[in-house]
């Protein structure tokens, strides 16, 4: 038998074996561990070769960024449509931006969408200053937004259909969110619930939601809603819009908190019950935190879902960011340009959705509470 | 045949009262026909086999269970549907489970004061202070700003019995404390135990621990399928045990 270099109960920690530590370590034991994980990562090393420097030099490198329209574009190109014309993004962008929102009237929006980082900020960041006060402009946002975009008292009203663009995507996505949480809340606690009539309820409002494309959906805002109101009422259609968008997330997201709050121990719950408190602070204080903690994939997977979503109001003559690219499209000035425009527009929801999922990432590891010990 | 023993005198008064009680989970008659009283900082520990109703019966206490026949009434308050007569009787009875039970989104300290603040609408300053003393006084105040992930399983029961002491309780209730924990850990959970209990709490444990059975107890009583079979003190209980079911219990978790 070898001889121990220490004798037993003396072994000290010692530094783990150089093979395994720094980029070497690292590249051989994610890249290059087997002859077939090699032949993986030459492959994807050439298939990466060949895709990035033509695309660069594509969209980057032999571009046109200012021209008047589309021919002048092509005319600065070595062979015309050879590379990409981003010209439309500085002529075009106030329309891809707020669609026809008047042109004077456009800090309006400009300022709401300030103002919601400032309400944003006590939700998102909780080591903050008159965080509690913070917290009053919050729940005020949505009417000082409405209020600002739509115009009303003391500002000249604007029309629904004049707005568009990102504002309009942002002002849909945005509404969808903040409603969509608190209500599948409800509609999840509602379907958990032992009281029969609310859990029917519930049920048959999250199963219908879900069992109808939004787009049906969509047109139903559009064409039959005001039938189902008194006659009298008139909702603006873009109201419609964001009502039926709410309540199509809601369905999900109901069924999202439902799967977070069956993954609660019911030990959990009875030990807020046995403390003697109600229903509601169980809920509140215990219940909650702890689903929409385990939630946070499928709560951010359905915010970027009906972020997306949005595009379809298209299909009922809204000029969203999609559809505002498109309509540009059909001008002389800029048809051809297919392909910049379409990456222009998946690149500004891109940035938007994968700002949610960074977000939520860090999120989930600042409330990771049961695993602190291990990583500190 | 239940033989029962005979009422000790007790100084105090009697704080729970249970008679001919029934609780059925759908068709499974679970407890039958249940009579106990319990008074003013008794001790009684409960035991029987597992599926015996034990557990279910300290769990009407506090109503985590609903019985359908019968009376309980716990500090002159019937436990009926009425959700303010169960929250204050909830309130009153303090709880601690097998598997600790604690809140692992929030620290331990903010375990301690939750109820406290919310239920008796007590200021957080003196929540706080009352907690840290019954964290002194299960021995674990250096750990009061971590989480329960961070704590051993012996410690997080520790935690889970200063939790239900924060709420001043008049009752205390115990689910198996020990059953969740290493053998290590069982002897720091029952020292907490027996030192609660001599500071004059009255508790109803159900446990398979009989050293502690026979150390605090004024009370054992034996369970066996929904019925209370045997209830005596711990002398004649461990020593000349009446009913055989018992004797059979008793033959099997002792000699091992």
């Amino acid at each position: 038998m070898k001889e121990k270099s220490y004798l037993p109960g003396t072994h000290p920690d010692l530094p783990p074996p150089t093979s395994e530590v720094g980029v070497i370590g690292w590249a051989r034991k994610n890249l290059f561990a087997t002859p077939a994980d090699t032949i993986f990562t030459l492959l994807a090393l050439y298939v990466l070769y060949s895709i990035v420097p033509s695309f660069m030099q594509w969209a980057f490198i032999d571009a046109v960024y200012v021209a008047e329209n589309r021919e002048a574009c092509w005319k600065m190109m070595e062979t015309p449509g050879g590379a990409a014309c981003w010209a439309f993004t500085s002529i075009r962008l106030n329309q891809l931006l707020y669609g026809f929102y008047p042109e004077t009237e456009i800090w309006r929006i400009n300022l709401s969408f300030v103002l919601l980082f400032v309400a944003l900020a006590p939700v998102l960041i909780d080591r903050l200053p008159f965080r509690k006060q913070l917290f009053i402009f919050t729940g005020l946002y949505p009417f000082l937004a409405g209020w600002l975009i739509f115009g009303w008292f003391a500002l000249p009203p604007v029309a629904s259909q004049d707005i568009g663009g990102l504002a309009l995507t942002l002002i849909i996505g945005i509404t969808g969110i903040a409603f969509s949480l608190p209500i599948g809340i409800l509609l999840a606690l509602g379907r958990t619930s032992n009281l029969p009539v609310i859990k029917i309820l519930s049920v048959l409002f999250i199963e219908f939601i879900r069992g109808v494309p939004l787009i049906a959906l969509l047109f139903i805002a559009s064409t039959m809603l005001n039938y189902f109101m008194p006659p009298g009422t008139t909702f603006d259609l873009l109201v419609r819009v964001l009502i039926m968008v709410t309540l199509f997330a809601s369905a999900y997201m109901a069924e999202v908190i439902r799967g977070g709050i069956a993954g609660i121990p019911k030990g959990q719950i009875e030990a807020a019950s046995a403390a003697g408190l109600s229903y509601w602070k169980t809920m509140y204080l215990i219940v909650m935190p702890q689903v929409l903690k385990i939630s946070i994939p499928g709560i951010v997977n359905t915010f970027i879902g009906l972020f997306k979503d949005t595009t379809l109001v298209l299909i009922i003559g809204m000029f969203d960011l999609l559809g505002m690219g498109k309509a540009a499209l059909t001008n002389l000035n800029w048809a051809g340009l297919h392909r910049e425009m379409y990456l222009f527009v998946a690149v500004a929801f891109f940035f938007c959705c994968y700002g949610m999922s960074l977000y939520s990432g860090y999120l989930e590891r600042k409330l990771d509470t049961e695993n602190k010990f291990q990583k500190k | 045949m239940a033989t029962k023993a005979k009422k000790k005198t007790e100084t105090g008064e009697s704080v729970i009262r249970i008679e001919g009680m029934h609780k059925w989970f759908g068709n499974f008659h679970a407890l039958k026909d249940i009579d106990l009283e319990v008074f003013q900082g008794e001790k009684i520990v409960i035991c029987g086999p597992s599926g015996s109703g034990k557990s279910t019966l300290i769990r009407c206490i506090n109503r985590l269970e609903e019985h359908q026949q019968g009376i309980i009434n716990v500090h002159g308050t019937n436990l009926t549907n009425d959700l303010k007569d169960i929250e204050t009787i909830r309130s009153d009875v303090g709880m601690v489970f097998q598997s600790f039970n604690l809140f692992p989104h929030l620290t331990i300290l903010e375990n301690c004061v939750l109820a406290p603040i919310w239920v008796r609408k007590m200021p957080r300053k003196e929540a706080e202070e009352i907690a840290m003393n019954l964290l002194e006084r299960v021995k674990i105040p250096e750990q009061a700003l971590k989480y329960p992930g961070q704590l051993s399983g012996g410690q997080q029961q520790r935690v889970a019995i200063a939790r239900a002491l924060c709420m001043r309780p008049k009752i205390m209730l115990f689910d198996e404390p020990t059953s969740a924990l290493d053998p290590e850990m069982i002897k720091e959970v029952l020292d907490t135990m027996i030192e609660l209990a001599q500071d004059g709490m009255t508790m109803l444990v159900v446990t398979h621990e009989m050293g502690f059975a026979r150390k605090v107890a004024n009370r054992v009583i034996f369970m066996d399928e929904g019925e209370i079979i045997e209830e005596n003190d711990p002398e004649t209980f461990f020593n000349k045990p009446q009913n055989d079911r018992t004797k059979l219990f008793l033959s099997q978790i002792l000699n091992h």
